[in-house]
């Protein structure tokens, strides 16, 4: 821990924990489902669960190590993985880019990353409103170019680029 | 002399007018990507890679396509040499040792020098790479010819078996990782049988885990989400280069000749063992440290102390290529996307190009020549324009990054869901890096869970699920037993560790 005032927003011991429950979850799910299409010898060769089932078994095997070693290991629960000063810094950059990838689908690909870019500098950058319009106007078009017209690879557009009559 | 003349025509191939300029612009497009944060080779070659889809079509344009990607990477390892001297913040894991003397330099108000050194040596290193590979990727490739499905399953099997032997953190995060990669190749339709496999009936998940999605998540947005949790502003040193300076140092590298030769050497059969460039260069560090006569002076700020990693990762990074086009296995996560690229164009990686594909195999070997050629002049000249980049406000270039990963996602399969899992990927790869897990197996194990899964199918059809197949002959035995000896090496280092402490107290 860096500071008194910067709490430890999770141990390293509980993300340890959970990450090594999540993979081990899962690899169960892939020697069940390995287990439904056929882990056995199949008349002709291995059935398509073979492969994976013992994928899904090291899965099993690996993450319970890392799991007994980390319920074991008490030292771990002192480190912090992330202080909440982090973790705010991360989330103010994260939520954003959920929003961001989720408005795509409406807005198309265009309008919402020039939204996406001139929210970052307005909120983070505390830029002029000049700046806040121009700059991400300016890459946009310059990805426009780029991907559209020189290497012709579509975006998803949506109702400006149809009302420009661009899509 | 038959590779003189392969190569002097992948030369005529290379030297074309319009394959000269995507050199330029491939190295300078991948020194941008090296320089900024959240951007490395693997994810910038990932996010270029669908606009080479329409070049490839055209005749020759796979060669085109591959010079302009592999440009991308060697910019990108000239480009984490900057930052790493410049503004102490290695852009690549292989770039960490060049931190250790490059900063001091810098902060001296010799980062003139050490750029120069660092270069100079990346160079070289490269070009001792490309030579071995010129003259031995033929041999290899003519001997892989008579491999079966058991040898290339062995092949398969060493590769990532020699992640667990080489790397130094927790085995079993190593294989967890590599596992979820297998695990997450196999889902979708099994190309065999036409079985569905952990799709659970959502049809997005037929197609399977494409993993360029999985690259620029894991690679691109969870290192910005890293980045972030360090603090949000860039000090640098000024990057002031000069014709003076260079020459200065041209004539003190000279002096480097034992330490750049051992560094080359290490990083060239480092660089065909999977995941080997980072420890390459830490090697090659160590040992100049201890065999130099300036050893005492290491880590002060000191050019035989840049010389040796640059050279040393440049030579493991250029050397990854050469079980990529041999053998179809790449030996880096960058090598890993350039091999996705071969089959997304529709090339089989593999012995046999080196026969169906004359053109395109030594098109390639010769770029990498010119490639890096072309890479040392433009960031000789250009330094300190690099540089700048990275005084770009984060609140900037953050979103802009982001949205280049984005629409990198987006064009791979022209599919919304890809952006969605990249972000997923994203928040994994920064849980993963923060806790230690490794994130190039499981990149590896995604490109090639298919490849292995079909190899050991066919051998074991072939001897009908007997799995003394793989010990059948001296080749695929020796392969199993020393792939076998790899993955088994951290436990026998720690007994062996353990004995030795026992007997001395």
């Amino acid at each position: 821990m860096e500071n008194g005032t910067d709490r430890s927003a999770a141990s390293n011991r509980a993300v340890e924990i959970g990450l090594a429950a999540v993979i081990l979850t899962f690899g169960l799910v892939v020697m069940a489902d390995s287990y439904r299409v056929g882990a056995r010898w199949g008349e002709d060769g291995p059935l398509p669960g073979y492969f994976p089932f013992y994928i899904g078994l090291l899965i099993c095997i690996s993450s319970g190590m890392v799991l007994f070693r980390a319920i074991r290991n008490r030292a771990l629960a002192e480190e912090s993985f992330v202080s909440r000063g982090e973790l705010k810094k991360i989330l103010v950059v994260l939520v954003p880019s959920i929003v961001y990838v989720a408005v795509i689908a409406y807005l198309g690909f265009y309008v919402s990353s020039i939204l996406f870019i001139a929210y970052f500098m307005r909120s983070l950058g505390k830029y002029s409103w000049l700046m806040v319009v121009s700059v991400p106007v300016g890459v946009i078009v310059a990805f426009f170019l780029t991907f559209e017209i020189w290497f012709s690879v579509p975006l998803p557009k949506g109702p400006l680029e149809a009302a420009l009559g661009l899509g | 002399m038959e590779e003189i003349n392969a190569l002097m025509q992948g030369f005529g191939v290379a030297l074309s007018p319009f394959n000269l300029l995507l050199m330029f612009i491939g190295v300078v497009l991948g020194i941008i990507i090296g320089v900024l944060p959240g951007l490395g080779g693997a994810n910038g070659v990932a996010i270029l890679l669908p606009l080479t889809f329409s070049m490839s079509q055209q005749p020759g344009g796979t060669t085109s396509a591959i010079i302009l990607l592999s440009c991308i990477y060697w910019g990108a390892l000239f480009g984490g040499a900057i930052t790493s001297i410049l503004f102490n913040i290695p852009g690549e894991p292989w770039s960490v040792a060049t931190t250790f003397d490059g900063f001091p330099l810098a902060q001296k108000g010799r980062a003139g020098s050490a750029l120069t050194a660092a270069f100079t040596s990346s160079f070289f290193g490269a070009f001792v790479a490309v030579v071995m590979i010129t003259f031995l990727s033929p041999v290899v490739a003519k001997f892989a010819l008579e491999f079966g499905p058991p040898e290339f399953f062995a092949v398969y099997l060493l590769t990532f078996c020699a992640f667990v032997g080489m790397s130094t953190g927790n085995a079993f995060k190593t294989i967890s990782s590599m596992m979820i990669g297998f695990a997450l190749a196999a889902v979708g339709l099994d190309s065999v049988t036409g079985t569905l496999r952990l799709t659970f009936g959502f049809t997005v998940l037929l197609k399977g885990f494409d993993f360029l999605i999985a690259v620029i998540g894991l690679f691109g947005i969870g290192e910005i989400l890293e980045t972030l949790e360090e603090g949000l502003a860039f000090k640098g040193a000024q990057a002031k280069i000069n014709a003076k300076v260079v020459l200065e140092t041209w004539k003190e590298l000279p002096r480097y000749w034992a330490t750049s030769l051992r560094s080359a050497a290490v990083g060239c059969f480092m660089g065909i063992v999977p995941g080997g460039a980072t420890p390459a260069s830490f090697m090659s560090y160590g040992l100049a440290q201890r065999l130099s006569k300036d050893g005492a002076k290491f880590g002060t700020g000191i050019v035989e102390g840049v010389v040796a990693p640059e050279t040393a990762a440049h030579a493991a990074g250029t050397s990854a290529l050469l079980p990529m086009i041999t053998l179809g296995v790449p030996g880096s996560p960058t090598a890993a996307v350039l091999l996705g690229g071969l089959l997304i164009w529709g090339l089989q990686p593999g012995p046999l190009l080196f026969i169906e594909k004359p053109d395109f195999v030594w098109g390639l070997i010769a770029s990498m020549y010119l490639g890096n050629i072309a890479g040392l002049i433009v960031v000789l000249t250009c330094v300190p324009l690099f540089a700048a980049i990275l005084r770009i406000p984060f609140s900037i270039i953050a979103p802009v990054i982001i949205v280049i990963c984005a629409i990198g996602a987006y064009t791979v399969h022209n599919s919304m869901f890809d952006v969605y899992l990249m972000l997923i990927f994203g928040v994994i790869g920064y849980a993963f890096k923060k806790l230690g897990y490794p994130l190039a197996p499981m990149v590896l194990a995604l490109v090639l869970g298919d490849r292995a899964e079909e190899n050991f199918r066919n051998a074991i059809k072939g001897s009908q699920g007997d799995m003394m197949v793989f010990f059948s002959n001296g080749l695929v035995g020796g392969l199993t037993a020393l792939a076998l000896f790899l993955l088994f090496w951290p436990l026998i280092r720690a007994l062996w560790g353990g004995l030795r402490g026992k007997r001395a107290a």
